[in-house]
């Protein structure tokens, strides 16, 4: 068993607020395991944790107590840098609303986080062709995001999301801003990501349409896990709607 | 079958190691070697302004205009008192007519300072404005990786190029409105006296002339911009990045 087999490795996380001297605990002594290559999909309702969790994880936000351990180090013992050279090298980030920068096309969004790396421009470049394309989106290099559709600005996101070859990639309800059809693209492109480059995928979502792919469900429930569900254990059937699908 | 092989050992067990080395991810290695900083180059941190201004060419442009209309009329304002002087000796040598001097400094010396001191105010808002609008843009950058430092320096860039644009062109065309006004008055001899003549004069006789004031008024707007994107920019660099991330704009 190697040893970096658990690659995300929570420890008694919790987050808690004082909102108008009430006590919330967005997150209650959260234990999760991650390992390397799996595709988790933490689920649950709204106000369940799970956006809170999906920062802890990120390092976008500090727990009130607990420990995360990304490959086995403390995130609490970086310093601002390391952070950093974290968030640039190691994980990538896909949210809800995309969050593309509105100055910049479409390629100039992908390579940014490999300008931060110290690839040159030419380097940069020829990566983020090579990665637009492998989201689809090779002849809409020069767009911005005002001339993209909510789908083709999630592929870009992803794209962008790959651009230091991350080993862990984290999303936001990467579906919730898009129609049917689109979030299934989005979902279909994440576990291709996941098959093909061996990324770990953790997604933080209340779409269905993503227990199809997952490795392991973690269900949520006032910040605290209610169970973990390996795929093949779980059972469901959803509808098919009728109309352009297939 | 691990693909990352840990460079150099590290102690490890449940409690997570002491800060191993840094291993080594795959796929970046620079020609160099193993690049390990986070960088951003000066030329792409200028091709990012220049992008910023022109996008954003609207907000530029008003906040631009705030300092270039606060630094003209401080310029009017001194430039006109340095005129004011050659025009009272002038009647002074004239028509023997003798000015009360003390009230005059006092006026310009009040102008000066209220016109600086709305400058400033401005460009603060503009700044506090130009800042806040982005947070959000701000908490991806740093997502992706950007050094709080990163942040500072791309503002502060913005800040300095529409500070020292509006400020160049605001003393010099407020300059040139007061040496129209005064050349009918004191002719165009007069207006080039007035560039060696104080513009402000304090009791002793010492003064600023007004060709160094004119050099203050070309930089301090830049100079105030700057200062001013300092505290919005660095604090919005050092928000947690799910705080910038929620912001609704």
């Amino acid at each position: 068993m190697s040893v970096y087999e658990y690659i995300v490795r929570t420890k008694d996380l919790s987050k808690i607020y004082t909102l108008g001297g009430v006590e919330v605990r967005a997150l209650d002594n959260v234990a999760l395991d991650i390992r390397r290559g799996e595709y988790v999909s933490i689920m649950g309702p709204s106000g369940s944790g799970k956006s809170t969790l999906f920062n802890m994880i990120g390092g976008l936000d500090k727990p009130t107590k607990g420990t995360v351990f990304i490959d086995e180090v403390d995130m609490a013992q970086l310093t601002a840098s390391e952070l950093a050279f974290l968030r640039c090298r190691k994980i990538g980030y896909i949210f809800q609303t995309f969050n593309l920068i509105p100055v910049m096309t479409a390629l100039e969004n992908v390579t940014l986080p490999m300008v931060f790396a110290g690839l040159t421009t030419d380097e940069a470049l020829d990566k983020g062709m090579e990665l637009l394309k492998t989201v689809g989106l090779g002849e809409r290099y020069d767009h911005k995001p005002t001339e993209l559709s909510g789908g083709q600005q999630q592929r870009v996101a992803t794209a962008r999301a790959l651009a230091n070859d991350p080993a862990i990639i984290l999303a936001d309800e990467p579906t919730g801003n898009l129609d049917l059809k689109t979030g299934k693209e989005i979902i279909t492109l994440l576990k291709r990501m996941n098959d093909e480059k061996k990324v770990t995928v953790i997604s933080a979502t209340h779409d269905l349409k993503m227990i199809d792919v997952s490795d392991r469900v973690v269900w949520i429930r006032d910040g605290k896990i209610e169970r973990i569900q390996e795929r093949k254990d779980i059972q469901i059937s959803v509808g098919v709607m009728e109309g352009e699908d297939q | 079958m691990s693909e990352n092989q840990t460079v150099g050992s590290a102690p490890r067990g449940p409690e997570g190691p002491s800060r191993g080395p840094e291993r080594v991810p795959e796929g970046i290695k620079g020609r160099a070697g193993i690049k390990k900083q986070i960088v951003l180059p000066w030329s792409r941190a200028l091709q990012m302004t220049r992008e910023n201004i022109f996008v954003r060419l609207g907000r530029s442009a008003i906040t631009a205009s705030g300092i270039f209309l606060g630094i003209a009329f401080l310029a009017a304002v001194l430039f006109g008192a340095a005129c004011q002087r050659v025009a009272s000796d002038m009647d002074l040598q004239k028509l023997g007519v003798q000015h009360e001097a003390r009230e005059f400094q006092a006026r310009v010396i009040w102008l000066a300072g209220m016109s600086l001191l709305v400058a400033t105010v401005g460009i603060v808002n503009s700044m506090l404005m130009s800042v806040t609008e982005r947070y959000k843009e701000i908490g991806t950058m740093k997502c992706l990786g950007a050094l709080d430092a990163f942040i500072v320096r791309l503002f502060l860039l913005e800040a300095g190029v529409l500070g020292f644009l509006g400020s160049a062109l605001g003393a010099v065309v407020g300059t040139g409105i007061m040496m129209l006004v005064y050349a009918g008055r004191i002719g165009w001899a007069g207006v080039s006296k007035a560039w060696s003549t104080h513009a402000i004069e304090f009791s002793s006789g010492a003064g600023l002339p007004m060709w160094l004031a004119f050099i203050f008024t070309l930089l301090i707007g830049g100079i105030l911009s700057i200062l001013a994107a300092l505290y919005p920019a660095w604090r919005a660099a050092k928000m947690p990045p799910a705080a910038a991330l929620r912001s609704e704009f």
